[in-house]
């Protein structure tokens, strides 16, 4: 069988994980059937962990760790010189998978580009100068002149962001001026100082260039790859691909790839079982049993003061939908909480609208989908807001007394408060789960749907035990 | 009045008593505001042509490189009287916009992006290939609500607005234009995003709107748009958090450390704490007592203050006083912990710092109500004209700035399509 290469000729050693890779074309490799799925599968625990990670609110340092360590589990060969072989043949099956849907392209992106960033800080300098220009970056260095002018103020960025003062080695002198809008992390996050439309860049920053070129690269690649590859069938592999796989296993690799994509996100609750219901009468009542934190806030919110702003109507709207309440109990249920603020008529003209929306009967007819922990989590709710996930936005006090009003216990509570204090927002909510039915729940929570089905299960056995 | 009754603030609440009554009467011409006046106010006042100059940034010209779609292309939103709502629609000129407008009358006019095709025209494309239906261009602009900052002030509540909490506007207008360019009237020292072309708008009851109208800001992305957002985000506030200001590290960033001390920290010191009275009930110093993490400092001030009449010297030294010992209870030098580093310029920065509603400026596609159009008509139906002339320039003035810069224009894309033809062969 013949191996061509990667263009990318870097030493690997043989404990290394694989150097830093752009993806840039899909390579001329042939591969066997079961290595294909195989490597899909080790890449995805791969970009599943990182993931976790990230909705867990991990800093840059222990997700560098947590990226190193990922690698070394999965992404190993017995044969060294595979290793890149496999980094390459990965991504690419991954990219057939992932480029289907909005969703699955937003979560690959997201997770790859993360990826690509830990690995590239774990380069030498030598290497990244190399990735830097392979990825055209515009940048010029800064003159001796215009550095000392912005010492002063350079200073004081590499201050408020603990990094060391330019100038205190040899290698912190070199910044470079780029354009502000090459680097929207680093202004978003006030990383770097701006001026007159440039942003002074750190040599230690440098990979945010990397990382928005990386991402955009991919981006675009994915929405390519959707179009042209029809049905997910052999046709879509690069030719040389096919030729690899014998005729009766191009039937295979369709199932295959399905699987890959649903197993590892999980059920998306868009459509509620059938034997789900729920009708407006009894919402109080499971709501103080069986609804989590967020959605309980919401909705105690919303019986206060008949009104809840967008943020707060789309995670609560979507989460009932998900739970089983029909478009026109919902529309009553809304409607009798806000007519009490609104009237009846402004309720009619202004938000009936968008709750058909949110069901899929008006616009462009898209089912939303309730959102996930992930999501939630990640929400900035602001003033007026009460949606967002409550384990991250209440401070300590509110939070106690929610969980006291819901009945956890004072000794649950202090674990409790320890997740939420190391940032592990949905352990927190776990372990409110488990004080609250006293019930262990395993999986752990990561869909407030999840919470409210597993709740539903865990009374019910209760029930049937009597 | 005793002197409970001055401690509980019932000064407050006649002022209030008058507010209320003026609340009444607007409502009562709102009321009456009907066709009529709209007609007349569209037919008369309302400045088609220059809105039309100013949106076309130079493509309604006679200029070979002049796009003569571009106008056509922008996305223009309509609020009717019956509450109806109508988007995508599109012009192709300035007398085809103003002849909708006087046959519509609408109580609303919201501006949207340019997009790819016209958006009234955007099914009869097919959606395929290149050929999408997407945002090219759109202002970057800025949402500012003075209900947003009903926590800090006790003069007025939701949109409503008086002579004593209309400044907490004004300074947000400052610390943001600032830094998004060089600011006339103020000696500036940050110049940050390198925009010239800056409009602010009032935004007919209660805020204020900034657009932003240089080429390179109209093209930036959502996430350029976003990024631009979050650096600006300093206030996060949400009912269930204590802190809304958190400033950690041991310095500031430059951008922090210039607004804080050439706009906020003197803005609050001298107006703020005095016209808001921040200090003389326990309702109110409770709320800045509680931004102080170090509960045994809270506690003494709590102690300097209770039940402490207010001596008989000006409201004001009564107000500074109060903030004297605050101060010196947080730098006198036994109090180093961190936490506490901060603390006095997050209480200054929670009072004073523009909020800004994120989601207005992260997407291409927000629809923006339209300067001088008449929305929610105060008292005075010449107030929606009115701009503070000393800080915000007018949109004539924005056209003169757009004119000398119409030359730049082509300038400019001379230099894109040599870049262009560069990178295709390079």
């Amino acid at each position: 069988m013949e191996i061509v290469r990667s263009q990318k000729k870097a030493p690997t050693t043989v404990d290394a994980v694989p150097i830093t890779q752009l993806y840039k074309s899909a390579p001329a490799l042939e591969v066997r059937l079961e290595d294909f799925e195989q490597f899909a599968i080790d890449r995805l625990r791969v970009l599943k962990g990182i993931s976790d990670g990230l909705s867990r609110g991990k800093k840059h340092e222990e997700m560098q760790k947590l990226v190193t360590d990922l690698l070394r589990a999965n992404m190993r060969h017995p044969d060294p010189s595979e290793v890149i072989n496999k980094d390459i043949i990965s991504h690419f099956v991954l990219r057939l998978v992932y480029c289907r849907t909005e969703d699955l392209r937003k979560w690959f992106l997201a997770n790859e580009t993360a990826l690509f960033r830990c690995r590239f800080n774990g380069e030498s300098a030598e290497v990244q100068r190399a990735l830097m220009s392979e990825l055209d970056i515009p940048h010029k260095a800064l003159t001796k002149a215009e550095f000392e002018n912005a010492r002063d103020k350079l200073s004081q960025v590499a201050r408020s962001i603990n990094q060391p003062l330019p100038g205190s080695t040899t290698a912190d002198t070199t910044f470079f001026k780029v354009p502000f809008e090459e680097v929207p992390d680093l202004v978003a996050g006030r990383r770097v100082y701006i001026h007159k439309g440039h942003a002074y860049v750190a040599m230690n920053q440098v990979v945010s260039l990397l990382v928005t070129k990386f991402r955009s690269h991919l981006s675009r690649a994915l929405v390519l790859t959707n179009r042209s590859s029809v049905p997910l069938t052999v046709v879509s592999l690069p030719r040389k691909w096919t030729s690899a796989v014998k005729e009766q296993e191009k039937d295979r690799l369709s199932p295959i790839v399905e699987a890959l994509c649903t197993s590892y996100l999980g059920p998306d609750y868009s459509q509620p079982r059938e034997l789900a219901e729920m009708s407006i009468k009894d919402i109080d009542q499971v709501a103080k049993t069986s609804f989590p934190l967020c959605m309980r806030h919401l909705f105690e919110k919303l019986r206060e003061d008949h009104h809840l702003k967008h943020g707060g109507r789309m995670q609560l709207g979507l989460f009932l939908k998900g739970v089983g309440l029909k478009l026109d109990d919902a529309l009553a249920f809304w409607k009798a909480e806000f007519s009490q603020k609104v009237g009846v008529e402004r309720f009619d003209k202004e938000y009936a609208y968008s709750i058909r929306h949110n069901y899929g009967k008006e616009g462009k007819r898209t089912d939303y989908t309730p959102y996930s922990c992930q999501k939630i989590i990640s929400s900035t709710p602001g003033v007026g807001d009460h949606h967002g996930c409550p384990y991250r936005h209440f401070s300590e006090e509110n939070l106690r007394a929610a969980l006291y009003k819901m009945g956890v216990s004072s000794r649950a509570m202090e674990d409790i408060m320890d997740k939420v204090r190391n940032r592990h927002y949905q352990l927190a909510c776990t372990l409110t789960f488990e004080a609250v039915h006293s019930s262990s729940c395993d999986a752990g929570i990561n869909h407030p749907n999840q919470y409210y089905i597993d709740s539903q299960k865990a009374l019910q056995s209760k029930v049937n035990c009597i | 009045m005793t002197r409970e009754e001055v401690e509980n603030g019932t000064d407050d609440m006649l002022i209030d008593g008058s507010d209320e009554q003026q609340r009444q009467d607007v409502n009562a011409v709102r009321h009456e505001v009907n066709a009529n006046y709209l007609k007349s106010y569209y037919g008369k006042l309302f400045p088609v042509a220059d809105i039309h100059k100013w949106l076309s940034y130079g493509n309604d010209g006679k200029h070979p490189r002049c796009d003569e779609s571009y106008f056509g292309r922008r996305e223009f939103s309509f609020t009717l009287e019956n509450d109806v709502y109508l988007r995508f629609r599109s012009y192709n000129s300035p007398s085809e916009l103003e002849k909708y407008i006087n046959d519509s009358l609408p109580f609303q006019i919201d501006i949207g992006a340019v997009y790819s095709v016209d958006p009234s025209k955007r099914f009869a494309y097919a959606q395929s290939g290149d050929n999408v239906f997407i945002p090219v261009e759109r202002e970057l602009v800025f949402d500012m609500d003075i209900s947003d900052y009903d926590d800090v002030r006790y003069c007025c509540s939701g949109a409503d607005v008086c002579l004593e909490c209309w400044p907490l506007m004004t300074i947000s207008i400052k610390v943001i234009d600032t830094s998004l360019r060089d600011f006339v009237l103020i000696v500036s020292i940050t110049d940050d995003f390198g925009f010239n072309h800056i409009l602010w708008v009032y935004s007919g009851c209660h805020g204020v709107h900034c657009w932003v109208c240089d080429a390179k800001a109209r093209r930036l992305s959502n996430e350029q748009r976003g990024a631009i957002a979050d650096y600006f985000h300093v206030y996060k506030g949400s009912e269930n958090s204590n802190k809304k200001v958190y400033l950690p590290g041991p310095a500031l960033h430059p951008f922090l450390t210039t607004s804080y001390t050439n706009v906020l920290k003197p803005f609050f010191e001298e107006k703020l704490i005095c016209s808001q009275n921040l200090f003389s009930t326990e309702e109110r110093y409770e709320k800045i007592l509680e931004m102080i993490p170090d509960e045994s400092i809270a506690s003494e001030l709590r102690g300097k203050w209770q039940d402490k009449k207010r001596p008989p010297n000006s409201k004001e030294d009564f107000h500074i006083h109060r903030w004297e010992q605050l101060k010196n209870s947080l730098q006198s030098g036994k109090h180093l912990a961190t936490g506490l580093r901060r603390c006095i310029e997050e209480i200054v920065f929670a009072y004073t710092y523009p909020r800004l509603d994120m989601e207005v400026s992260k997407h291409m596609n927000h629809l923006l109500k339209a300067p001088f159009c008449r929305v929610c008509v105060p008292i005075d139906p010449n107030r929606c004209e009115e701009f503070d002339p000393t800080t915000v320039p007018t949109l004539s003035r924005l056209l003169e700035e757009l004119n000398s810069g119409a030359s730049q224009m082509q300038i400019d894309s001379e230099n894109k399509l040599k870049h262009d033809a560069k990178s295709k062969l390079g």
